[in-house]
């Protein structure tokens, strides 16, 4: 009991400064990735619609990297049955979710002017939306069992399911996709990037990393806040 | 051995005989498919289009009717206790009961899935391959869907989020097996997808039963 909360106490030690200066880095490299995408030339074809890419594609990363983060923080918390773990998995799955949305919803901005069209069941789309609705499921079974600890721990057995199915659903998409509508929006494999897309891009995929990480730390912070004025209040209850 | 045997035997009377069995669920494929001209359209060339996939959603949704018994009445009554605590791990439970689920759901689903296919205007030459793709995807379904029927034991509202967990894992099993139709439908080589269908069903098959017993020791616990 006192390993477990000794753990807590150094990671609210380390969490307390970290937290705030990996905001400070965010912002300083959101405004910097931003002040970048500005200032890139136009595509030749896309013209200035070409900078929702930078706010876009970040989004998709961060949408899968936030999956692999709740996996691994649902594997920590299934194998070594960590109180901190189950607090980052608990905090990490609305903030991928709301990546996945963001990144669904700039997608359909984006799609409108380039395809004429706000929504295409393309591979890559419906794989993202697939993805939407695992970080929903996880939710919504973490909401409906009322004790916590099971609560985390089954919905923690799902992630895992989800992290081994999610290669499949990707690769079964790809191929329905090649099976029913052969290559027509996407150019697959197309030209590698300009280095002046390539520079926004990456200076904005490092900032909302940066923000994943503080809003993260934040997160499960208030989890074990939150936890701690529980255990208080069960306490002054007798 | 011989008391998973009675496991299963027990299974499968349950699932096939209380409350009206695979009749159900195959009501609930049948009032589907009636649904479908309803809301497309009665044209044969629109409904004959769609009728294979259309079919294979119908059988996705059907059979999600069944899983929420699975594992709740036996939780409820103590019996998963019991099995918790008997000789035979948790997994093989899991697996017998996956099984039996198949055998007492899915198959008569896949009986049905040609003649509503049929129904609906698919032709008659692909009878065959819908009932051999549905069978086999249906143990796909069967093992994946009792994941979800075992992580929501102990929750509110169960049924339904079954179906919000179970769903979107459902996502390639219908892509194949609708995929094997259309492939033999339109003269391609449709081997690729039962392949792939096949290969699904056997890896939830195998890697069912872990989560299910993972989930069950969870509930339990």
């Amino acid at each position: 009991m006192f390993q477990a909360l000794a753990n807590p106490q150094r990671f609210m030690a380390f969490s307390r400064w970290a937290a705030p200066l990996l905001a400070v880095i965010a912002a300083g490299l959101l405004s910097w990735g931003l002040w970048l995408s500005f200032s890139a030339p136009e595509d030749y074809q896309q013209g200035a619609t070409v900078r929702l890419m930078f706010i876009h594609v970040p989004a998709a990363y961060m949408a899968m990297f936030c999956y692999a983060c709740l996996g691994a923080a649902s594997l920590m918390g299934l194998v070594f049955r960590h109180v901190l773990a189950d607090a980052a998995a608990r905090a990490c799955a609305p903030l991928g979710a709301g990546f996945t949305a963001l990144a669904l919803i700039t997608g359909m901005l984006w799609g409108r002017p380039m395809w004429g069209t706000w929504w295409v069941w393309d591979a890559r789309v419906t794989s993202v939306l697939v993805l939407f609705l695992f970080y929903i499921g996880y939710m919504a079974l973490q909401a409906a069992i009322d004790d916590e600890t099971r609560a985390t721990r089954a919905s923690g057995i799902l992630a895992l399911v989800g992290l081994i199915n999610l290669p499949i659903v990707k690769f079964s998409v790809d191929w329905w996709n090649t099976l029913h509508q052969p290559a027509s929006v996407f150019r697959k494999g197309g030209p590698s990037l300009p280095p002046e897309f390539l520079w926004p891009l990456g200076v904005m995929a490092l900032a909302y990393m940066a923000l994943f990480g503080a809003l993260w730390l934040v997160r499960i912070r208030a989890e074990v806040w939150r936890k701690r004025a529980q255990s208080l209040a069960l306490q002054a209850a007798g | 051995m011989s008391g998973l045997w009675i496991l299963f035997r027990r299974e499968l009377g349950q699932t096939w005989g209380r409350g009206g069995g695979p009749v159900l669920a195959l009501t609930f494929f049948a009032c589907v498919a009636t649904l479908l001209p309803l809301a497309v359209g009665a044209s044969p060339a629109r409904l004959g289009s769609v009728a294979p996939g259309a079919a294979w959603l119908a059988l996705a949704l059907a059979s999600l009717l069944s899983l929420e018994r699975l594992f709740e009445r036996d939780f409820e009554d103590g019996t998963l206790d019991l099995l918790a605590l008997g000789p035979a791990p948790l997994e093989a439970v899991a697996l017998a009961k996956g099984l039996a689920q198949w055998l007492a759901n899915g198959a008569p689903l896949a009986l049905l899935a040609p003649v509503v296919a049929v129904a609906l205007g698919a032709g008659l030459s692909l009878v065959p391959m819908i009932f051999i793709s549905a069978l086999i995807g249906g143990l796909g379904l069967s093992f994946t869907g009792g994941i979800g029927a075992a992580l929501s034991l102990g929750s509110r509202r169960g049924g339904v989020l079954i179906a919000v967990i179970v769903l979107p894992l459902f996502a390639p099993p219908v892509i194949f097996g609708a995929g094997v139709i259309d492939a033999y439908a339109s003269g391609l080589d449709w081997r690729p997808a039962l392949g792939f269908l096949s290969a699904y069903s056997l890896a939830a098959l195998a890697l069912g039963p872990l989560a299910m017993a993972a989930a069950c020791r969870n509930a339990l616990s």
